[in-house]
């Protein structure tokens, strides 16, 4: 009796569950292998294959690696850092690093389209010092920007938290046993922040290969993502045939890197996030 | 005696505004076990770590083999710790910890092999080369710790409460094995600990610290069955201390009584600290003791029964094999060989305050 009692409590959950999750998916499936006259067919999967399609997805990927690869190099020396410093000012500055989560994010991404508009501030700034302004909204390094900006508190949260799991006497009985500062680096605090790495990892490259916003408004609608071709056929196209099946591929993608990620994690010390 | 190996001199060390260490002074000799023994905060770790050289001295120098290290990294220091919680790399195998540190020194990969064997034999723990950390016990971890601390062959191995964190019954086991270990290796081990019963089982040599200062060195005999102070006596065993006065040479009175004792030169009116071990004080009948109380406690420990006297408003502590009631009128009895004087401490930094371990 009590554990049904329990377990109705789930009951909203599961609702919310089949109704927005698992009812959705299904139709993406079944969409994405019928026609408009709803027989089978694998052509809106298999349409990946046409060269627009192909690019913007070999541009996703290539987009979302630079991105992924920019904030690991950028989160690393940070968490480090924020490690390294006193107690109480830690907490604090974690904060500070998390606190533009807590914006909505479509604010965020519109202000540095203000700011990095051929009139904006930054341009401005440019030209008031001398230097010749620089026209970087509407390109890929503009998309990868803002990508950079918006994801990076989830690459460095974890790797931060891989670290101060690292207990001091580790460090200190590897220096004991005559390793320097580079051997205490390599072999020990990287192996020990590798699950952390990984987490960041798939939390930084899943939403940057399929976003479609940033690039919407940082790429001025000439940087075509394979999220915006999905967006596009559902909105503009009006054909959720195709949309559904290329989201299907998408969804391939994902969750492949994501075992490939996961393959490479012997052990998850409770620092993987998702 | 055997040469000194490491030499403090004049070591001063603060954190935040506390002075830890003060004028610090202190030799270590070769092939020795030596334990460094206080309460918590009394800076035993403290200076353990200035050894490793995890800590550097606000003033002063160590001397190693006579050689200056006083600012040299751990990783060049020819010493090896054993930290309190093992700190074993958790990412590697029992085999890849052992061999961490001769890797670093770049030794043939037959001899790492050789090493790692001949470090699980010596520990107990052969055939647990590709064992992962987490399987193990925490003893077991333990012995992994010395295992990966002694392959490096150290001229000395610092040992910082290293049973700190095993249950009672484990922790006898290793000090026995840590005897045995020193004894193979011949090799000089520096112990921290604020287990008094561990440091007199292992130790060639204890030297017993409290608030920064060392209050006694010498071997575990001396420090137990001759306490320099008041704070020695109390920290290692149970003691009766009592203030008094030295009336004469061999002459003492406490509690309003004088009793014969064996101490010479301490002048005349001079107040002392009189110490008298629980086991030396014998309970006879009433009028045979040198004072008489009511027995207000008995406790059953196994070898002895532990007895409280209340007589003259003190409360005396007695270990004795033989059974009393409590509120039996009994007589005390020491001979004088057992009673020991000491000087009051000269300062309020050298009392004993803190007995927290």
């Amino acid at each position: 009796m009590r554990k049904l009692k329990r377990q109705l409590c789930a009951g909203p959950y599961i609702v919310w569950i089949i109704g927005f999750t698992v009812l959705p998916i299904l139709m993406i499936l079944y969409y994405a292998f019928t026609t408009p006259e709803h027989r089978f067919t694998l052509e809106n999967v298999l349409s990946i294959a046409e060269p627009i399609h192909l690019k913007a997805l070999l541009l996703s990927v290539r987009l979302a690696l630079e991105c992924t690869v920019l904030c690991l190099l950028l989160s690393y020396p940070l968490a480090m850092i924020l490690n390294g410093l006193k107690i109480k000012r830690q907490s604090f500055i974690v904060f500070i690093f998390v606190l533009p989560m807590w914006m909505n994010f479509m604010l965020r991404i519109l202000a540095w389209q203000m700011l990095l508009s051929n009139n904006g501030i930054i341009n401005s700034i440019l030209q008031a010092l001398g230097f010749s302004g620089v026209s970087i909204l509407n390109t890929p390094a503009a998309v990868v920007f803002g990508m950079v900006y918006d994801f990076l508190p989830f690459m460095i949260l974890p790797i931060y938290n891989s670290l101060v799991r690292i207990r001091s006497d580790v460090i200190e009985a590897a220096k004991d046993l005559g390793a320097s500062n580079m051997i205490v680096f390599f072999r020990i605090i990287v192996p020990l922040t590798m699950s952390g790495v990984i987490s960041g990892v798939i939390m930084v490259f899943v939403p940057a290969l399929t976003s479609f916003v940033i690039s919407d408004l940082l790429g001025g609608g000439k940087v075509l993502l394979i999220g915006n071709v999905i967006e596009q056929s559902f909105m503009q196209g009006m054909n959720w045939n195709l949309g559904s099946g290329l989201s299907i591929v998408l969804m391939v993608f994902v969750i492949a890197s994501m075992a490939f990620m996961n393959s490479h994690t012997k052990e998850t010390e409770g620092t993987a996030v998702w | 005696m055997g040469k000194k190996l490491i030499e403090l001199q004049h070591i001063q060390k603060s954190y935040n505004g506390t002075q830890i260490l003060d004028d610090l002074n202190i030799y270590f000799n070769e092939n020795k076990f030596l334990t460094l023994l206080g309460p918590s905060g009394c800076g035993k770790t403290t200076t353990l770590r200035l050894i490793g050289g995890f800590e550097k001295p606000d003033s002063g120098q160590i001397l190693f083999d006579g050689k200056d290290i006083t600012m040299l990294p751990p990783n060049e220091r020819k010493v090896n710790t054993v930290f309190q919680k093992y700190a074993l790399f958790t990412h590697m195998t029992i085999a890849e910890n052992i061999a961490f540190g001769l890797k670093i020194s770049k030794k043939s990969k037959a001899y790492i092999n050789d090493k790692i064997k001949y470090a699980l034999k010596l520990v107990n723990l052969d055939g647990y080369e590709n064992r992962s950390v987490d399987s193990l016990s925490g003893g077991q971890q333990q012995r992994i710790a010395i295992a990966r601390a002694i392959v490096n062959e150290p001229k000395v191995l610092l040992l910082d409460e290293p049973l700190g964190a095993l249950d009672l019954k484990l922790r006898q086991d290793m000090q026995y094995e840590l005897i045995r270990l020193k004894n193979e290796l011949g090799i000089t081990f520096i112990y921290v600990t604020h287990d008094q019963e561990e440091a007199l089982t292992m130790s060639d040599t204890i030297a017993v610290m409290n608030q920064g200062y060392i209050q006694q060195i010498g071997s575990p005999e001396d420090i137990y069955n001759e306490p320099c102070n008041a704070f020695v006596a109390d920290f290692i065993g149970d003691s009766n201390i009592i203030d008094g006065v030295m009336l004469a040479d061999k002459l003492v009175s406490f509690l309003g009584i004088r009793h014969a004792c064996e101490d010479t030169g301490f002048g005349q009116k001079q107040p002392v600290d009189v110490v008298i071990r629980p086991e030396d004080i014998e309970l006879v009948a009433p009028d045979e003791g040198f004072l008489s109380g009511d027995i207000t406690s008995v406790i059953f420990k196994g070898v002895h029964y532990e007895i409280e006297v209340l007589s003259n408003g003190f409360e005396w502590l007695v270990h004795t094999t033989r059974f009393f009631p409590v509120g039996a009128h009994v007589g005390l009895k020491v001979i004088p060989f057992n009673i020991q004087i000491m000087h009051k401490p000269e300062s309020s930094d050298e009392r004993a305050v803190g007995l927290d371990a």
